[in-house]
């Protein structure tokens, strides 16, 4: 499904403050996998999914999605194949507008906008079933405007539009960090409940090694642009926060006395 | 203030309110600040008056200038969006070109219309006096406008527009590009202005390459007025606010022209400043109130 080979990002090149945030990584995500992704502060999780969504460009390597080679494919046109969850939850809607056209124009990923009527009445039926899932009563709440609702709800709004429209490959990029611990792990399991349902190829990048744990069927580490460890399978059902920790500490010796930085 | 000013006043904020949606457009809904304007309203009438001037149909020059426009736009956003270059600089640069340019459209600094068929004579169905005539045709235009632009604000594109303005990281990842977003935008806004200059260029009889000078600012003033007067809850209404502060600013202004302040009378002359003094007050009062509020506490 999702290739990646040799992939390499550096900001501010040839400045003083120049990051390579990717070495030459290369991966592949199987159709159907569930991929957690955890690493400290400045690992590169964000970049790579920022690579493969394609807000940035990479300085070298490939990446295929499908099969296709999208390496130079601008960011909306490699939506057709993506959904995305931001970290922040004010990223993934629009604040101005209201739930049934953030819906209707999550409705169009990868087709196109055309001078037809944006919102239609057989959209809002479709959109009230997809609300009632969430429990939250937004199905009442079509013509309100996004800005009114909580980040929570937002967030939630947001995983609903990334696969309104079943995507190839959902992205989502550390989507219950900034969230209170409760909703946090409601949208957690929404995104659970979602993945499987829709049989999705997910990435899902957190801070958080339980969740890392928990969910999905297959975990990457990283550090300091590389995958470190990949484990798939009854391997990861067996790993423990303590032997993820065990690993860290490994790999990074003394900057263990860092581990604030990653949550438990 | 006198009818024939009352009239008048009312005339200019229907032709101008073309011009105002325009801007509510770059302002407000992609929030790209354009001063584009200042130059494609001369240009509208330049295209317009050029057009009539060697024979054209006036309503073919109208079309011609609402093209004309949307060129102009289209320069701004492609600086802007594909060379990277700063919203703001990208339409100055445009508005200065423009002047060269609308100089050579006319072939002289200014052209009169005075004896060439406009569209008002063949719009004149019921014999109506020109004072009349014009604000009516101005109004039936200005409707006509309103409502397809809130239509097409309604669609599928037009909601992928406002969402630019809004979160073109949303947008993005919805699968828009943001950049032929904003060029048609940035395209339609400057198409109203340009058809707001061809309507006024054959109404007063007159185009001028000066005449486009301070029209960005009026057009923020109307937008922010309506703004406040009528509110702005949804694209139906925002736009109806925009219309409204354009009236209203215009009357305001033949109001302040029509009074003597001691030994100091305002003249058209001043109005520019008046503006600027009007949009500072309207942009500053909701500061001054938070302020004032906090005080308080």
């Amino acid at each position: 499904m999702l290739e990646i080979s040799n992939l390499t990002k550096t900001f501010n090149r040839g400045s003083i403050n120049e990051v390579t945030a990717i070495r030459s990584l290369s991966c592949f995500v199987n159709k159907g996998d569930f991929v957690t992704v955890i690493g400290s502060n400045g690992a590169g999780k964000s970049t790579l999914l920022n690579l493969v969504a394609g807000s940035y460009l990479p300085d070298e390597g490939v990446i295929r999605l499908g099969g296709r080679d999208v390496t130079t494919w601008p960011e909306h046109k490699r939506a057709a194949y993506i959904g995305r969850v931001f970290q922040n939850p004010l990223s993934g809607t629009c604040a101005s507008m209201s739930i049934e056209e953030n819906f209707a124009m999550a409705s169009r990923r990868g087709r196109g906008v055309r001078l037809k009527w944006g919102v239609t009445r057989r959209d809002r039926a479709f959109f009230k079933d997809k609300l009632r899932l969430l429990g939250l009563g937004l199905e009442h709440r079509l013509k309100d405007k996004v800005g009114l609702l909580s980040g929570g709800q937002r967030q939630s709004l947001t995983l609903l539009m990334a696969t309104l429209r079943r995507p190839r490959l959902l992205l989502l990029d550390e989507h219950t960090a900034a969230l209170d611990p409760r909703t946090a792990q409601q949208v957690l399991q929404l995104t659970a409940e979602i993945i499987r349902e829709m049989e999705l190829t997910a990435v899902m990048v957190t801070h958080n090694m339980r969740h890392a744990l928990e969910l999905g069927n297959r975990l990457i580490m990283m550090h300091q642009g590389r995958i470190i460890m990949d484990v798939a399978g009854e391997k990861k059902s067996a790993l423990s926060v303590q032997d993820l920790l065990h690993e860290f500490s490994n790999l990074r010796g003394d900057e263990i006395a860092d581990d604030k930085l990653l949550l438990i | 203030m006198s009818l024939y000013a009352f009239i008048g006043a009312w005339e200019q904020g229907l032709v101008y309110g073309l011009m105002v949606l325009g801007v509510y457009l770059t302002f407000r809904v992609l929030d790209f600040p354009d001063l584009t304007v200042d130059g494609s309203l001369p240009l509208g009438a330049a295209v317009s008056g050029a057009m009539i001037v060697h024979g054209v149909d006036p309503f073919l020059s109208l079309g011609a200038a609402v093209l004309a426009g949307a060129l102009a736009g289209a320069v701004t956003a492609v600086l802007s969006t594909k060379l990277r270059i700063m919203s703001l600089l990208a339409s100055i640069i445009t508005m200065t070109a423009l002047y060269s340019i609308n100089i050579r459209i006319m072939g002289r600094p200014n052209l009169t219309l005075l004896n060439k068929p406009t569209i008002f004579q063949s719009l004149n169905f019921f014999g109506m006096p020109q004072y009349l005539l014009v604000p009516c045709v101005f109004l039936v235009i200005v409707v006509i406008c309103k409502i397809l632009l809130d239509l097409f604000l309604h669609t599928q594109m037009g909601l992928a527009l406002q969402a630019t303005g809004d979160n073109p990281q949303m947008i993005r990842s919805q699968g828009v590009n943001t950049d032929t977003m904003i060029i048609l935008g940035v395209s339609l806004s400057n198409a109203l202005v340009a058809l707001a200059g061809g309507l006024v260029a054959q109404s007063q009889g007159f185009a001028d390459v000066g005449m486009g000078i301070g029209t960005i600012v009026a057009g923020l003033a109307s937008v922010i007025l309506g703004e406040s007067l009528v509110g702005s809850h949804s694209v139906v209404r925002h736009t109806f606010a925009v219309l409204v502060g354009s009236v209203v600013y215009r009357l305001a202004i033949v109001v302040a022209l029509s009074y003597q302040v001691g030994v100091l009378r305002l003249t058209p002359s001043d109005l520019n400043l008046i503006t600027a003094v009007l949009v500072v007050i309207c942009l500053t009062v909701p500061l001054l109130r938070e302020k004032m509020r906090f005080k308080r506490a």
